[in-house]
């Protein structure tokens, strides 16, 4: 909830103390701008080193990630395709379930509990990735042995589940209050002409916050894009493209985080893995504008 | 008619299948909550909390873990707060809309969104490597605050706008100048609400295992670390430790469970506590 | 307007304010008289609290206003770009339409302005605090409670909380910007008590939509309509025999 401001803040500026204090602010405010810049720049500065070594084809569309031998081979496609079907298929699963959860707090549910939901939701969306990795890996993995007799728990299906649990706090709470902010006005209008509640939160209150929840959505998959921790540990790791819910995966962020400790800094595989974190960085750079322009584009009808 | 009885059952249906999901999630939670204290109810204890790991991790308690991470998060805040406040400060009293304000608005959006594991990159080329601090606390909890930068910004943002400017305009009206005004009524006023975001803060920032993997995260320290360039062992770092690289697994796995029930109580009481201090801060808010 | 005892204080030549397009106020010239009461009348949004921040360049703080005219205080021109607007605003206090006192202490909140101007020592500032919180009609009510909190006194007495904090820098002229319409009545009739008193000390210029109040406790009364200042005179002259027509309309009631 933002205020406006509508005051100008240039005046009232006392003199000497005014114009110290404005820049000592403004220039520590920098640092943010300079933060950015400087994380791009260092990708960039230890990641296009590898360029020597493997064309950007071959990179990208290489099937063979065997970066510690010699020569080396530096395919990010499974790679890629990991960090894309882990993506997706916990979007598929999470975001119904996400929409779902927003509408019953916003629309359906009783006022008491409204708050009850919202707080918890919330507090779920504090739940450290690395508890969620272990369950993966200690309880679901297992499991999913014995229930579907799969050759090893630790796949792609289950990692996915464990995404969603981390997507859906934050899709269900930006979801809910694009959906709260819908004007009443509306719905009232809605009932007055004889719709049920249902009708009324399908026909005009999610459309209304369609914006809203789109760039929730984008975040949502934002958030699944960049986690490490539940595909380190019960995505199984293994560098294949999936065929299957049960194969393996290793998506981008889990390999960075599993070769980074046993790598020589300044070798091949070194500027590989630094490769690898650019283009995860810039494909969660865009996915942000992109989900920034869908929110500005939505505020302005 | 009949139309209308169809409608009328559709939307009862609708309405059943939402209680009955949110039901389902509800008692999945407990389950699982339910399931993680009775794996790790045993170990926990005082001597749990003030024991170091011994025998090679397989016995003794979490104290150099939970040290570090109480010394990571002090490290953190150290660099986010004073830069995150100033920043806040700067868009809810300075900016004037110009390209300084919007392209700071951007990046500090953009950061919010990166990954983890590219922050741990970032502090790696740093601090670790540019700067030759190598891998310690100080990598790892500059790397940290970094991280949390774009919350605390956030949070500071909201808690100046929430001034009302009544009190600006009084304090003007009696000659302050803008600094003074700043200082002496803005800041005190949004004090408690900039503390209930670090505390939030705190709790996410307690719980990140990717970004101090490999800028200060130790797999064992035989002790308390000496200064801001020794390697730490931290809560979550340790889990993952204990998870992935242990060798006696029914010994370790009380550990694991007691380990994972610290660190939830750590965070989410934290960020309980924030979601609660902020609640009183908003009904109490408004004269 | 040259009368016995009648000693100018704010001199007003031909001022013009501009809120963007908006031509707010017209062409104004007048005298304001030393130790007066000076009543600003009118239909809303009319121009007097414009005026009213014109004299504390408070418009300032708007960024599309712009000011065009001289108004000299004490023979200083206060429009200029050269003038020091921070000693300006400690010679000319505000109170303004809401109470807003400071969430600090009774105390504190009174030597808010004197702790900016540089008083440092504790017993100055006791003394002040006292002072200030008598011209205000509030000390007996407030004396043994200094430490609690500004907020936690009744609307009435917050407004003569904001009222002793305005004079407790010792300003020349003390503006009110419509201070009693957010009180009750009671409330009200004991500022406008303090208000006759305050004028013993300090220049009072307040803005009022109550035309009643305005005749009770004022000594001269201006009467704004679109931007313009219609007519100026002593209040009891000016409610009894107004000049001018639409003076006349608005105090009987025909419009506004």
């Amino acid at each position: 909830m933002k205020k406006k401001k509508s005051r100008s803040v240039d005046a009232g500026f006392g003199g000497v103390g005014d114009r110290a204090a404005l820049r000592i602010v403004s220039s520590v405010s920098a640092v943010g701008i300079l933060l950015m810049l400087f994380i791009l720049g260092f990708l960039v500065a230890n990641g296009l080193p590898v360029l020597r070594e493997a064309s950007l084809s071959g990179i990208l569309l290489g099937f063979d990630w065997y970066p510690t031998e010699d020569p080396p081979a530096l395919g990010m496609l499974p790679l890629i395709a990991g960090t894309l079907s882990a993506t997706l298929l916990s979007s598929l699963i999470s975001l119904p379930v996400a929409f779902g959860l927003a509408v019953f707090t916003a629309e359906i549910a009783p006022k008491y509990m409204r708050n009850a939901l919202k707080v918890m939701l919330e507090l779920l969306g504090f739940l450290p990735s690395i508890v969620l990795g272990f369950l993966g890996m200690m309880v679901i993995a297992p499991w999913m042995q014995e229930a579907f007799g799969v050759a090893s728990g630790l796949n792609l299906l289950n990692a996915s589940m464990l995404l969603g649990f981390l997507v859906v706090p934050v899709v269900a709470s930006l979801s809910e209050e694009a959906l709260s902010a819908v004007p009443q006005e509306l719905r009232d209008a809605s009932y007055a002409l004889g719709a049920t509640r249902w009708e009324t939160v399908i026909k005009v209150v999610v459309p209304h916050a369609m914006g809203g929840m789109l760039s929730a959505s984008l975040l949502g998959v934002m958030r699944a894009l960049g986690e490490t921790m539940v595909v380190l540990m019960a995505a199984g790791g293994a560098a294949i493209i999936p065929r299957s819910l049960a194969d393996p995966i290793r998506p981008l962020t889990s390999t960075i985080a599993a070769e980074m400790g046993e790598t020589a800094v300044g070798s091949v595989h070194y500027h590989a893995l630094f490769f690898a974190g650019l283009l995860l960085l810039v494909i969660t750079l865009l996915i942000n504008l992109i989900s920034m322009y869908v929110e500005k584009r939505g505020q302005r009808t | 008619m009949n139309r209308t009885l169809m409608r009328k059952s559709a939307n009862s249906f609708m309405t059943l299948i939402f209680w009955t999901c949110g039901l389902l999630l509800a008692a999945v939670l407990v389950f699982v909550i339910a399931y993680l204290f009775k794996q790790g109810w045993s170990v926990l204890s005082i001597e749990f909390l003030t024991q170091p790991p011994s025998e090679g991790m397989t016995a003794g308690g979490i104290l150099t873990p939970l040290v570090g991470t109480v010394e990571l998060v002090f490290v953190s805040m150290l660099i986010a707060l004073p830069v995150g406040v100033a920043t806040g400060l700067y868009f809810a009293e300075y900016s004037n809309d110009g390209i300084l304000a919007r392209l700071l608005r951007i990046s500090i959006r953009l950061l919010a969104g990166v990954p983890s594991v590219i922050f741990g990159l970032f502090g790696l080329s740093l601090f670790v490597v540019f700067m030759n601090f190598g891998s310690c606390l100080l990598s790892a909890g500059l790397t940290l605050g970094c991280l949390s930068l774009p919350l605390i910004v956030t949070a500071s943002e909201q808690a100046f706008l929430a001034v009302p400017q009544d009190y600006r305009d009084a304090s003007f009206a009696l000659g302050a100048t803008k600094w003074q005004t700043i200082v002496k009524v803005v800041f005190p006023s949004a004090a408690s609400t900039i503390i209930t975001g670090a505390i939030l803060s705190i709790g996410r920032v307690a719980g990140e295992t990717a970004p101090i993997m490999f800028t200060g995260a130790a797999y064992f320290a035989p002790e308390l670390a000496k200064s801001v360039f020794s390697q730490v062992m931290a809560l979550p770092y340790h889990i993952y430790v204990l998870a992935t690289a242990s060798t006696d697994i029914e010994a370790v796995r009380p550990i694991q469970y007691g380990a994972i029930l610290v660190l939830i109580a750590i965070v989410l009481g934290t960020s309980a506590v924030g979601v609660v201090i902020r609640a009183r801060l908003a009904s109490k808010g408004g004269r | 307007m040259a009368e016995n005892g009648f000693e100018t204080q704010i001199r007003t030549i031909g001022l013009n304010l501009f809120y963007g397009a908006a031509h707010v106020l017209k062409d104004i010239t007048f005298d304001i008289g030393r130790k007066t009461v000076t009543a600003f009348i009118g239909p809303s949004g009319c121009g007097k609290s414009s005026y009213l921040r014109c004299l504390n360049r408070m418009n300032d703080f708007i960024p599309s206003a712009k000011v065009a005219g001289t108004i000299e205080i004490d023979g200083e021109d206060i429009l200029s770009p050269s003038t020091d607007v921070i000693a300006l605003r400690r010679r000319v206090g505000m109170v303004f339409q809401k109470p807003n006192p400071f969430p600090m202490s009774i105390y504190e909140n009174v030597a808010y302005g004197p702790r900016l101007n540089g008083v440092k020592s504790r017993s100055a500032l006791d003394d002040i605090v006292e002072s200030s919180l008598r011209g205000a009609a509030l000390w007996d009510e407030v004396k043994s409670k200094l430490g609690r909190p500004g907020t936690g006194l009744s609307g009435g007495q917050q407004q003569r909380l904001c009222i002793a904090r305005a004079i407790a820098t010792q300003p020349d002229v003390l503006l009110m910007d419509e201070p009693t319409s957010a009180l009750d009545p009671m409330s009200t009739a004991r500022v406008e008590e303090l208000i006759r008193d305050l004028k013993v000390d300090y220049t009072v210029v307040i803005v009022t939509h109550n035309m009643q109040q305005a005749a009770r406790i004022s000594d001269y009364t201006a009467f704004f309509l679109l931007g313009d200042l219609v007519e100026y005179d002593r209040t009891a002259r000016m409610f009894t025999s107004p000049s001018d027509k639409r003076t006349e309309d608005y105090i009987s009631g025909r419009f506004g």
